[in-house]
């Protein structure tokens, strides 16, 4: 009598959600934003990318989103299961919470009743229950973001895409929204791709860290963080984050000429 | 021996700043109008009594004389009534034809750019020729009627409506529209779910201005055309030439006030449909 196996993660080709090979971007007016990018996000990893303001971070996520086609390259994404994050919550003021995390669904042509029912429980994932009837403009700046988390989440994306999404909350939310998208990630097994200006954000969320020079954006390196999951927030304060944190700032600057 | 604290009156702590502050604005938004309004008549009698001999008067008799004479006299004000209906009847089907024209050119406009650069400019001349000066062709193309004082109204009152819908159809926010953009949503979708409603505000405001133009293009046709029921524009018009400047000022009054209503009126509409989740006063 023979077990079927367990489903344990190996790295085949179905495991490569994101896959750019030198990909590249040059504006209509001639600006090259990216260069030469290859990267690589598999299942259970959760990429961040750091790098200075311009250097096409942005538009890297665009690219992978299929918002922008890249202009040079080859990009492998199956656009249909992901998720996106924008820098803004982007909610629509004339939805209450309830039916903006509804939208996507909706969109995508869902029946009513499942609808209804996969906000439901991204709602309560993202602890917003009791908030279903608030309109956006009676929430404060992190539970917005909550929001349009949840609203990607009924999606079930393999592969969510963040474009700098806590960069305007304050430090404590921010860090609680931190562990809260370590937790999602740990249960609802969705890779990541999190654009962030914040080394120390970078450090703690991800598995891998990229860092890209400024423009035309080139990835500079790429730091692997060991941390078990999910993190404890005291490892922001151990010797082993400060120094890895150190080795991120230094390739920023040497990327920064 | 316990004792348990007095339960706080939530609903009353809750209540009071609330109610404080709603009348505390009802009188800041009152009472400066109604100061400016005693100012003016104030004024007004300092022209009549004071500026005025009693030979000249008649070029603007006091404002209680406005009211004896005109409002207070049953004939006067009778005619001043009947003609206000008709008035407001052709303010108000111009006002209804002026949004739908306006709506419905503005989204052809958002929806095909072609549309927008060909036809646009000529929104904009609509709103800068005198149409003083078409009025009395309009007059011999349509007949001196209804129809034609109702085609002025729409011409007064209808660039505000295509200039505002069209600015709310495309100041949708990037994020926004990308979010439908990645869901493939098609244009008919991004327009009824996103676009329309994020609209409505300025659709709302442009309405608030048209809706006073209207009343203005209701009289307009009627006073240079002065045939069929006498509207309001007769009416001015008739006084004007008979030199009765009391009565004058009472169909100028009622004119006003009229404009005034449906001012009011649609600010409270847009309120009620999109005040709850956009704040007008912040603009």
């Amino acid at each position: 009598m023979s077990i079927a196996p367990p489903p344990v993660a190996s790295a085949t080709t179905t495991d490569q959600l994101l896959h750019f090979e030198d990909v590249a971007m040059t504006f209509p007016n001639g600006t090259t934003a990216l260069s030469g990018v290859n990267l690589t996000v598999n299942r259970g990893e959760f990429v961040t990318v750091v790098g200075p303001s311009g250097c096409g971070k942005s538009t890297l996520l665009r690219i992978a989103s299929g918002l922008t086609p890249a202009t040079e390259g080859v990009t492998e994404v199956d656009t249909s299961r992901i998720g996106y994050v924008f820098q803004d919550a982007t909610l629509l003021p004339w939805r209450d919470v309830q039916a903006n995390v509804e939208l996507l669904a909706e969109l995508n042509g869902r029946p009513k009743k499942e609808r209804q029912r996969t906000a439901a429980e991204a709602i309560e994932l993202v602890g917003l229950s009791g908030f279903e009837k608030h309109l956006p403009k009676t929430l404060s700046g992190g539970m917005k973001m909550r929001t349009s988390l949840a609203r990607s989440l009924t999606l079930d994306p393999e592969l969510f895409l963040f474009d700098e999404p806590f960069g305007a909350l304050d430090e404590i939310t921010r860090e609680r929204l931190n562990d809260e998208l370590i937790k999602l990630f740990t249960e609802q097994q969705f890779a990541g791709l999190f654009i962030t200006h914040s080394v120390s954000e970078a450090v703690y969320l991800s598995t891998k860290v990229v860092v890209m020079s400024g423009r035309p954006g080139k990835i500079v390196d790429t730091f692997e963080v060991e941390f078990p999951f999910p993190r404890d927030p005291e490892i922001r304060f151990t010797a082993e984050f400060a120094e890895l944190c150190g080795k991120v700032s230094h390739a920023l600057r040497e990327g920064h000429h | 021996m316990t004792t348990t604290p007095p339960a706080p009156p939530k609903n009353r702590t809750l209540m009071r700043p609330a109610t404080v502050k709603k009348s505390r604005r009802a009188s800041t938004t009152w009472i400066p109008p109604v100061l400016v309004a005693l100012g003016i008549v104030a004024i007004w009698y300092v022209v009549s009594y004071v500026v005025l001999d009693e030979k000249r008067r008649f070029l603007l008799p006091p404002p209680h004389e406005v009211f004896t004479k005109a409002f207070f006299d049953p004939t006067v004000f009778g005619d001043i009534m009947v003609a206000l209906g008709r008035t407001a009847i052709v303010a108000l089907v111009g006002l209804a034809i002026a949004i739908i024209i306006g709506v419905a050119w503005a989204v052809a406009m958002s929806q095909a750019r072609w549309i927008e650069r060909s036809t646009f400019p000529y929104a904009v001349i609509l709103q800068c020729i005198p149409i003083l000066a078409l009025v009395p062709l309009i007059g011999f193309w349509f007949g001196f009627d209804y129809p034609a004082r109702i085609i002025v109204c729409v011409m007064i009152a209808l660039f505000p409506m295509v200039s505002n819908t069209l600015f709310g159809l495309q100041s949708v926010d990037k994020g926004q529209r990308e979010l439908f953009q990645l869901q493939k949503a098609s244009r008919w979708t991004v327009l009824t779910k996103l676009e329309f409603p994020a609209a409505l505000p300025a659709i709302f405001a442009g309405m608030r201005i048209s809706a006073g133009l209207a009343v203005v293009g209701a009289i307009v046709g009627d006073y240079f055309f002065r045939r069929g029921e006498p509207g309001l524009g007769s009416l001015i018009s008739n006084y004007q030439s008979r030199v009765q400047s009391a009565e004058l000022f009472a169909a100028i009054i009622t004119a006003s006030l009229f404009g005034v209503v449906i001012f009011i009126l649609f600010g409270w509409l847009g309120k009620r449909v999109v005040g709850k989740w956009y704040d007008f006063s912040a603009n």
